[in-house]
C-alpha cells in the first residue's frame, strides 16, 4: 500500500492535531478545577476532564494503529476503563457531599 | 487486494485491513465532529455563570464529543474486536453521563448552591423546592 492517496496520508496529521487541541482543552478545564467557586463546580470540571481523557485515548488508539506495527487497540480498553472509573468517582463524590458517607 | 481471504483477515485480528480513502475520510470527519463538541463543552464550562448551567453545557456536549471520537475508532477498527469496545464505550457514556450529572446537580441543590436570580423551582413561586410545604 505505497500508493495510499492524499486522504489516507493526511490521517496521522489530522489525528495529531486533534490530539494537541483536545489536550489544550483539557488543560483549560483545569482553570475551573482551581478557580471554581463551589465544590460541585470542581466535581463537574473533574468529570469533564475524565470525559476528555476518554476522547484523547480513543484518538490516540487510532493514531497508534495508523502506524504500521503500532499496537493501538489497547488504548480502546484504556478509554473504556477510564469511563467506568470516572462515573464511579463522580457518584462517590456526589454521595459523600449529600449523605456525608459513601457506604453506610 | 482482491485476493485477500476474509477468513484469514478476520483471524488476523478483527478485520481492520489497509485503510482506504473512504474510511480515512470518515475517520477524519468523525474526529473533527467530536473535537467540535468537546470544544463547545469546554467553552460552556468556562463561560457559563452557575454550576447548573455548566452541567447543562458539559454533560451533553462532552458526551457527544467523546462519542464522535469513539465512532471514529469504530469506523477505523471495524465492527468486531476493538471497534466493538468503542461501541460499548459509547453505550456506557450515554448511560452514565446523565446519571452523574443528575447526581451532581442534586448534590449542589442540597448543599445550598443558589440558582440564578429570577429562577423558580417548577411548581412553586420560590427558588426552593419545599416552599409550598411551609404553607400547610
Amino acid at each position: 500500500m505505497s500508493s495510499a492517496g492524499p486522504v489516507v496520508d493526511a490521517l496521522p496529521t489530522v489525528l495529531s492535531g486533534a490530539l494537541a487541541l483536545s489536550a489544550l482543552l483539557t488543560l483549560a478545564v483545569g482553570y475551573r478545577v482551581i478557580r471554581g467557586p463551589t465544590t460541585p463546580d470542581r466535581v463537574v470540571a473533574l468529570d469533564v476532564i475524565g470525559t476528555n481523557v476518554v476522547a484523547i485515548a480513543l484518538v490516540f488508539a487510532v493514531l497508534r494503529a495508523t502506524d504500521s506495527g503500532g499496537n493501538g487497540g489497547i488504548f480502546v480498553d484504556v478509554s473504556l476503563v477510564l469511563a467506568i472509573i470516572g462515573f464511579i468517582s463522580t457518584v462517590t463524590v456526589a454521595r459523600y457531599v449529600t449523605e456525608g458517607d459513601i457506604i453506610e | 487486494m482482491t485476493g485477500v481471504d476474509p477468513v484469514l483477515l478476520a483471524a488476523a485480528g478483527g478485520g481492520a485491513g489497509p485503510v482506504g480513502p473512504v474510511r480515512a475520510a470518515l475517520v477524519i470527519a468523525l474526529t473533527v465532529v467530536g473535537l467540535f463538541f468537546l470544544t463547545i463543552g469546554t467553552v460552556g464550562l468556562l463561560r457559563l455563570p452557575n454550576v447548573y448551567n455548566r452541567l447543562h453545557a458539559t454533560s451533553k456536549a462532552t458526551t457527544l464529543g467523546a462519542s464522535g471520537n469513539a465512532l471514529a475508532a469504530w469506523v477505523y477498527f471495524g465492527p468486531g474486536g476493538n471497534g466493538l469496545k468503542a461501541l460499548v464505550t459509547i453505550a456506557f457514556l450515554f448511560l452514565t453521563a446523565p446519571t452523574g450529572g443528575h447526581m451532581i446537580s442534586r448534590a449542589a441543590q442540597r448543599m445550598g448552591v443558589e440558582f440564578e436570580a429570577g429562577v423558580t423551582w417548577p411548581g412553586t413561586t420560590g427558588s426552593r423546592p419545599d416552599d409550598p410545604a411551609d404553607d400547610d
